[in-house]
């Protein structure tokens, strides 16, 4: 990350390293009216119901810096306020607080063609679409031609935009925006458009737009395209930062919050359905890090270790704990359990506690994994002394999904046995 | 790295602020792709923004001159109908036009940033590109009927220019209203109606014998450059806008109306400005 932003790396020197954008502490709340009286009638009927509003905090206290001629990804889940951040860098929206700085043009790119005129043909909307993003009427003539090249439509110029198929819309509308020379770019959600050669000169383009040293600004949902493109990336959630810095971590980041559901530290624990004797209890369990951590998520690849601290009320003779791990589809992915170990628990009375452990190498496929503990008396599998059903749910991470239940560690090799042409 | 470009605070959305020079060449990008796909899909296109006004003449002219006679004895009256219904019809649609433009503007205005107050004078512009050449085809028909060129003809683009400045005073203020209260335009459309018949268009102003009536109407700043233009443009004998309302001190109520209902525009539209993405 140091190499990429040199300006942030200087951050402790006295002068404050320029910035391209510099978003400080930004506030934007809409007001989202209960019932909306739009008519005069309805308001004079309803003279105080112009106060019944919730309020939809949609940016809380955001702030980063973005170098010059950085790539910047904004992530976030839908409703994370991802594209209001975008507007209000773009000066759509008044922001309720804060600041934001730009150095240099912004061309926004909210959506793809804002203007086009359906009724007009490609070479009108070109000018027109140009000028709304920042071209004089007179350059914007002078690209036409480049834009048309660039969009591979020189058969189509003098077509009305409504006989255009979306596809040549979308290229249309991107190569107006790749002619305009914006210093800072920002970009919503548009890798997803266009056939696959298309996006490829999207990507090429934007890789020469990096490389050409443009601030960009993406807001995106694909992730692949953050670690690709983004030297760096923010990750909102319910308009807060939640991450900021390399683009790999804020990833990972949001594709735990996404299988989560909930924030990770939500006490959705010890919460789930109980069975049993009685005799103990499972008074806590969560799940710990290589270094003894709690942790809900984890890296595929990393090591983990369950954890249940059990307390006994009566009596009880080498019990047998377990621990079961159960996808998405139901499925128990991997059980432990000390019966098979075959080694003496112990014996408890009324008041002793014990924790049991579980480390294991995290091999589990990338999603959503329910655990349930369990403690039985010795023997009698079905003698069951304390159950919990989905205690918790941890989420793993990783960015190479095979498909498989789980992800083995594995060696892989392509061996030629015989050369078919000889 | 060549050297960062001066820095500046996005502020958000704004009535007016911004580059000038952007600021005309957005307007008069959106007027002219209005005015070029208004009549798009007609077989007549273009011809129909003359036609329209022509042909409301025509009806008038039929029941005004052959069916109801009271303009009889006015000098040049179709001449002076002509070019009434033209200014008034250019009025109407400028304000019309304007008035739901912020919400047919919609993509625009949530998408990028820009002078909110392009968009109502884009309409009003459009309007009166059509409006200057219904202007040559009132020129034509003033000639054609007889009148002489004088001096007061250079008095009549004053006359336009109020017009227009009128026009973009009622536009400013009917299109941030009407972003928030819908029922703005039934009543703009009855006032319109008020407006025309509360205006020399189908009638010359002395053929109302009641004087106070008279001058109520003269207070409507619309009756007041219809009368003036007829004054200087078609027949220099025709009263004055200053005399028909009865002194010059008196042409101070329709003048104030104007600029009230102007800087009322200004001020709402300026307040307006800066949420009006939110609240479309």
């Amino acid at each position: 990350m140091a190499a990429i932003a040199p300006q942030q790396a200087d951050a402790g020197t006295a002068v404050a390293p320029p910035s391209a954008v510099s978003v400080e502490a930004v506030e934007k709340t809409f007001r989202l009216p209960h019932q909306r009286y739009s008519t005069l009638k309805e308001r004079m009927l309803h003279p105080l119901a112009a106060s019944s509003h919730d309020e939809l905090h949609a940016l809380r206290d955001v702030s980063f810096d973005v170098a010059p001629g950085e790539f910047f990804g904004i992530v976030g889940r839908n409703g994370s306020g991802k594209s209001t951040l975008l507007k209000c860098l773009a000066g759509i929206y008044r922001l309720d607080a804060g600041r934001i700085e730009v150095a240099g043009r912004v061309s926004p790119f909210i959506e793809l063609g804002v203007g086009f005129h359906q009724e007009l043909a490609a070479r009108d909307n070109i000018i027109l679409n140009g000028v709304m993003l920042g071209l004089t009427p007179r350059a914007a003539r002078e690209r036409v031609d480049r834009v048309i090249e660039f969009a591979e439509l020189e058969d189509f110029t003098d077509l009305k935009l409504k006989n255009y198929s979306s596809g040549m819309q979308v290229r249309l509308a991107f190569s107006v925006m790749v002619q305009v020379d914006a210093d800072i770019l920002l970009i919503d959600e548009i890798l997803a458009v266009g056939d696959a050669a298309f996006q490829q000169k999207c990507f090429d383009v934007f890789f020469r737009l990096r490389s050409e040293g443009k601030t960009i600004i993406l807001v995106t949902h694909d992730m692949a395209a953050v670690e690709r493109f983004c030297h760096r990336a923010v990750l909102l959630e319910r308009g807060e930062v939640v991450a900021l810095g390399e683009p790999g971590a804020v990833a990972d980041r949001y594709l735990e919050l996404n299988f989560s559901g909930t924030a990770p530290d939500d006490p959705e624990r010890l919460g789930a359905t109980r069975g049993g004797d009685g005799a103990g209890r499972v008074v806590d369990a969560w799940t710990e890090d290589a270094d003894g951590v709690r942790q809900s998520a984890f890296a595929q690849g990393t090591r983990c270790t369950f954890r249940a601290e059990v307390r006994f009320e009566r009596e009880v003779e080498a019990p047998d704990f377990a621990v079961a791990f159960v996808n998405a589809q139901r499925q128990n992915v991997f059980v432990a359990h000390t019966a098979h170990g075959g080694e003496d628990t112990g014996s408890f009375g009324p008041g002793d506690r014990a924790v049991f452990s579980v480390e294991f190498e995290n091999s589990l496929a990338p999603g959503r994994y329910a655990l349930s503990a369990l403690i039985t008396r010795r023997g009698s599998g079905d003698a069951v002394i304390d159950r919990l059903e989905n205690v918790f749910t941890i989420v793993v991470t990783g960015a190479r999904a095979a498909g498989g239940v789980v992800d083995l560690p594995h060696e892989m090799s392509v061996r030629r046995l015989s050369d078919g042409s000889a | 790295m060549s050297a960062l470009p001066a820095r500046r605070v996005v502020a958000g959305p704004s009535a007016f602020s911004g580059d000038l020079r952007r600021f005309v060449s957005l307007t008069v990008a959106l007027a002219v792709m209005e005015f070029k796909t208004r009549y798009f899909g007609s077989a007549l296109g273009y011809l129909w923004q003359l036609l329209r006004p022509l042909m409301l003449f025509g009806v008038l002219y039929v029941v005004f001159t052959k069916v109801v006679k009271f303009n009889a004895g006015v000098n040049y009256f179709p001449a002076v109908l002509l070019s009434s219904i033209v200014l008034y019809t250019f009025f109407a649609d400028a304000t019309t036009t304007a008035l739901s433009s912020l919400l047919a503007r919609e993509n625009l205005v949530r998408k990028i940033q820009f002078p909110r107050v392009v968009i109502p004078l884009a309409a009003v512009l459009t309007s009166l590109f059509n409006l200057l050449t219904n202007l040559l085809a009132v020129a034509v028909f003033v000639v054609a009927t007889g009148v002489k060129p004088t001096y007061l003809w250079f008095g009549f683009p004053l006359v336009v220019f109020v017009l227009v400045a009128f026009a973009v005073g009622c536009s400013l203020l009917l299109s941030a209203l009407y972003v928030r209260f819908r029922d703005v335009q039934p009543v703009w459309e009855v006032i319109l109606q008020l407006l025309f018949y509360a205006s020399p268009v189908i009638y010359a102003i002395e053929v109302i014998h009641n004087q106070t009536a008279r001058q109520v109407i003269m207070c409507n700043p619309i009756a007041t450059l219809l009368q003036q233009s007829r004054h200087w443009l078609i027949d220099p004998s025709a009263p004055s806008a200053s005399s028909a309302i009865g002194g010059t001190t008196r042409l101070l109520i329709p003048i104030g109306i104007a600029m009230v209902v102007g800087l009322l525009g200004v001020w709402v539209f300026r307040r307006e400005a800066p949420r009006i993405a939110e609240e479309l």
